[in-house]
């Protein structure tokens, strides 16, 4: 097994010296082979888009019922993957400003408006050509936004849209109400007969059941993983590194090539855990957890200014938009719609309370033995961030956990202010190594 | 009706809730602060409590604690509802409604709880799939489900027979509010926009058997005015269907030459199109009424017909030569609202103009001129054509 990173030791530097230019290699055989996967991914879609046989659906990220699309054959395009690929390559802000021009604001989600202005271009961008879908599934899984963003694509493209409508974690006992799951599942079977309708494929309950059999293997896998960063050190960055691996936890659920891919992910860490090898070359000295999204357009930078102070990320909220697994939920095979369901409903962040992502953060806290916690905190997505002053006043107040809040953007370059950022972060780790001087939390 | 608008004005801007308190004085009963946009107010008035309007701090309170909760780019009614509660406004209230319009209220819903937990936030999970035969019968089911959470509060059980009540109690204050609207529409100089939106918004704070009163005679009294119209541009706007705007702005579009003719304030207090017809399951009739028989609200994203169908059918049914976007700082749903609002109201050559507010804003001198231009934009160009 190949070494996941390639030591090239770098020091801590003073807090006023200039940044280093970046020195740490973090790629390794998982990078590879997800960008080989995504590669084939985004060319099976530019083949559809330019006139090639497939079908595709555009879907959201959160509680993604992927299983359903992928027994009709449909390839899942997630706006939200596109967006934040262009944002990665600098590609984002002339997309933002041209959805600017047709009257989106300053104040809406720059991810929606990277999409509107992508689809302006007629879906060309540097890594692909995406395909007008045949069908819009809004997977209204907590997200207000998601409604919003949907309705503008309907009218944006003219696809059959659809709904599916996922009651919010809203019960005193932090369970589903009853009829939840019911609901759901009839709106799956509803879903069902428009995909029939859009394919002309009948609904194939054994290809179905394989494929939630996938999923379920693969939600084991990712489970897996996500424990190995209990571990000290941890063998991956659970933010940095976990975004690599989102994407075809999404894109690729239900196929052999995403079993393959978690199967040979979790092999790769598991070797790097038995060599006692961390995600970062000089040792690891502060074990984090970080919520919020990451800044697509800075996120090298941004990784930097953390690795430069032995902080690297042992768990993250983010990494649970899709879908929470390391807390015990599989898809069943046995219950294949209703397992969807619960994935939709309860099993995700998204769709879940404030006080849970709470409970979720401080869960990570004590069983991943965190040191701190640093919330990113941004302008675009306010579901994860309205709010998160309270959340600091929490952890800080009543669970003695030292948290940094910190404010950029994920999608627009305009509200990265990097040596702002980086004299916040600075003054938290050179507290926080001093609390340790001084007697306070061990590490 | 003068003395009407004069007497109530200072009712709905003040946070001490006076008619609230007189009557939770009166009756001994429990009270419900509803966030907008929508709440199901029958409910919790079926269960012998007053539902009342929560609007925020208005431009009347200062947020000096919230803001550490809340970051910049979070619009100011999250903010001001949450001062509201650590200055002790909110102590005239038992519990809290909440439903999911938008991220920042969702959440919102979660830091009310956790910082006042002697205050029940109940939680509404109102339905998004329109499309689905499922819909009125799943929102009959959740209703049933905040009945139980409510009934904890109120310390009863909900009863069909109450809801049905409750529901005609209701239907009586939207009726008057539907002719109202239908009067201003007709006949603007007989009743202002700022007169009609203080009789909605004190709608909004008190028992509808002692608000349906109130507005029966102010009806009645608009009806006889014999005002002469002015040379003013009728307008429909749109936008502030959840923060308010303050009433002095409302005032000065008025002023510079505008008659309102429809507007989305307080929408979600009387949505409804109809009264509601209720034959054997009330909440049933609460859900099919709203999935079926509700106006275009900014949070119901109904596929079956886009909102921004909905402002050029009532910019149309209104007959208004201009449509005023009039939405609140930061406020996202609205934001995006705006974007479709505007395409279609270009597709359809209706004149418009966009304005943001804050509901704590002092000055309104800017807008009024920006207003004044765009009226009398509009009527140089109708002396003109004729």
């Amino acid at each position: 097994m190949t070494p996941a990173t390639t030591a090239t030791p770098t020091k801590k530097p003073a807090a006023d010296a200039k940044p280093a230019a970046p020195a740490i290699k973090y790629q390794g055989t998982v990078h590879e082979l997800q960008k080989q996967l995504m590669s084939k991914y985004y060319a099976d879609l530019t083949s559809i888009a330019e006139g090639g046989p497939g079908r595709s659906a555009q879907l959201l990220i959160a509680g993604n019922p992927v299983e359903v699309l992928r027994t009709f054959d449909m390839i899942p395009v997630f706006p939200e993957i596109n967006a934040l690929q262009l944002a990665v390559r600098k590609n984002s802000l002339p997309l933002i400003q041209k959805a600017e021009e047709l009257g989106y604001s300053t104040d809406n989600c720059a991810y929606v408006k990277a999409d509107i202005g992508m689809w302006e271009n007629g879906g060309k961008t540097p890594f692909a050509t995406i395909p007008k879908p045949d069908v819009l599934v809004c997977n209204y899984v907590g997200c207000n936004v998601y409604l919003n963003w949907f309705e503008h694509l309907a009218e944006k493209v003219g696809s059959p849209a659809i709904n599916i409508d996922i009651p919010f974690m809203r019960t005193k006992d932090g369970q589903p109400a009853e009829g939840d799951v019911e609901y759901v599942v009839a709106q799956l079977k509803e879903l069902v007969k428009l995909l029939e309708k859009v394919t002309g494929m009948p609904f194939d309950e054994d290809k179905f059941v394989k494929i939630v059999e996938r999923s379920s293997r693969v939600g084991q896998l990712w489970s897996q993983i996500r424990d190995l960063t209990k571990k000290r050190p941890t063998p991956y960055d659970a933010y940095f590194d976990s975004v690599t691996m989102m994407a075809p936890l999404y894109c690729l659920r239900g196929t052999e090539e995403a079993v393959d891919f978690f199967e040979r992910t979790l092999e790769e860490m598991t070797a790097k855990v038995e060599r006692g090898e961390g995600a970062l070359p000089d040792g690891e000295k502060f074990r984090i957890v970080i919520e919020g999204p990451p800044p697509w357009p800075f996120l090298r930078v941004f990784r930097d200014m953390f690795s430069r102070w032995g902080a690297v990320a042992v768990a993250s909220t983010y990494a649970t938009v899709g879908g929470i697994w390391e807390f015990g939920f599989h898809h069943d095979p046995a219950h294949p719609f209703e397992s969807v369901a619960k994935h939709m409903i309860e099993a995700n962040l998204c769709n879940r309370s404030m006080l849970q992502r709470y409970d979720q953060i401080w869960r990570y806290a004590q069983e991943w033995s965190a040191d701190a916690l640093v919330i990113h905190s941004v302008k675009s997505c306010r579901l994860f961030s309205a709010g998160q002053g309270d959340m600091r006043e929490h952890f800080v107040h009543d669970r003695d956990l030292p948290t940094l809040l910190i404010e950029s953007d994920l999608e627009d370059p305009r509200y990265f202010s990097q040596a702002q950022l980086r004299n916040r972060i600075d003054a938290f780790f050179e507290a926080l190594e001093q609390r340790r001087i001084t007697g306070g939390k061990a590490a | 009706m003068t003395m009407t608008f004069e007497s109530y004005r200072d009712v709905i801007e003040d946070r001490e809730y006076p008619t609230v308190r007189e009557w939770r004085d009166r009756t001994g009963g429990k009270v419900i602060g509803c966030f907008p946009v929508y709440a199901p107010v029958e409910v919790p008035y079926s269960l012998g409590m007053l539902p009342i309007g929560l609007f925020g701090g208005g431009n009347r309170v200062e947020i000096a604690n919230a803001d550490s909760r809340f970051q910049s780019f979070i619009c100011s009614i999250v903010k001001s509802t949450l001062e509201l509660g650590f200055i002790g406004k909110l102590d005239v209230l038992d519990g809290l409604m909440f439903h999911s319009i938008c991220d920042p209220a969702r959440n919102l819903a979660s830091v009310m709880g956790r910082n006042f937990p002697q205050r029940p936030a109940v939680f509404v999970h109102l339905p998004q799939n329109f499309q689905s035969p499922l819909a009125a019968q799943y929102m009959a089911t959740e209703l049933r489900r905040a009945a139980d959470e409510l009934g904890a509060i109120a310390g009863r059980k909900a009863r069909d027979e109450d809801l049905a009540a409750a529901i005609v109690a209701y239907d009586k204050v939207r009726e008057l509010q539907r002719r109202l609207y239908a009067l201003r529409s007709s006949s603007p100089e007989r009743i202002s926009t700022s007169e009609l939106y203080t009789l909605s918004r004190l709608a909004t704070l008190m028992d509808p058997k002692d608000v349906a009163p109130i507005l029966e005679a102010a009806l009645a009294g608009a009806i006889k005015r014999t005002e002469r119209p002015k040379d003013r541009i009728r307008v429909v706007l749109a936008g502030s269907f959840c923060e308010q705007p303050p009433l002095e702005l409302i005032e000065s579009l008025e002023q510079a030459g505008c008659y309102i003719v429809d507007d989305d304030f307080l929408l979600g207090w009387r949505t409804q199109r109809h009264p509601i017809e209720v034959n054997g399951d009330p909440f049933l009739a609460l859900g099919n009424a709203y999935v079926n028989d509700s106006h275009h609200l900014s949070p119901k994203h109904d596929l079956r017909k886009p909102r921004a169908a909905g402002l050029i059918e009532s910019a149309k049914a209104n007959r208004a030569d201009a449509v005023i976007f009039l939405g609140a700082k930061f406020c996202e749903p609205g934001l995006f609202d705006y974007a479709l609002y505007r395409k279609a109201l270009e597709t359809s050559s209706i004149p418009h103009l966009m304005l943001e507010f804050e509901e704590k804003m002092w000055l309104y001198d800017r807008i009024r001129s920006e207003v004044e231009t765009f009226v009398e934009s509009m009527l140089f160009a109708e002396a003109k054509a004729s």
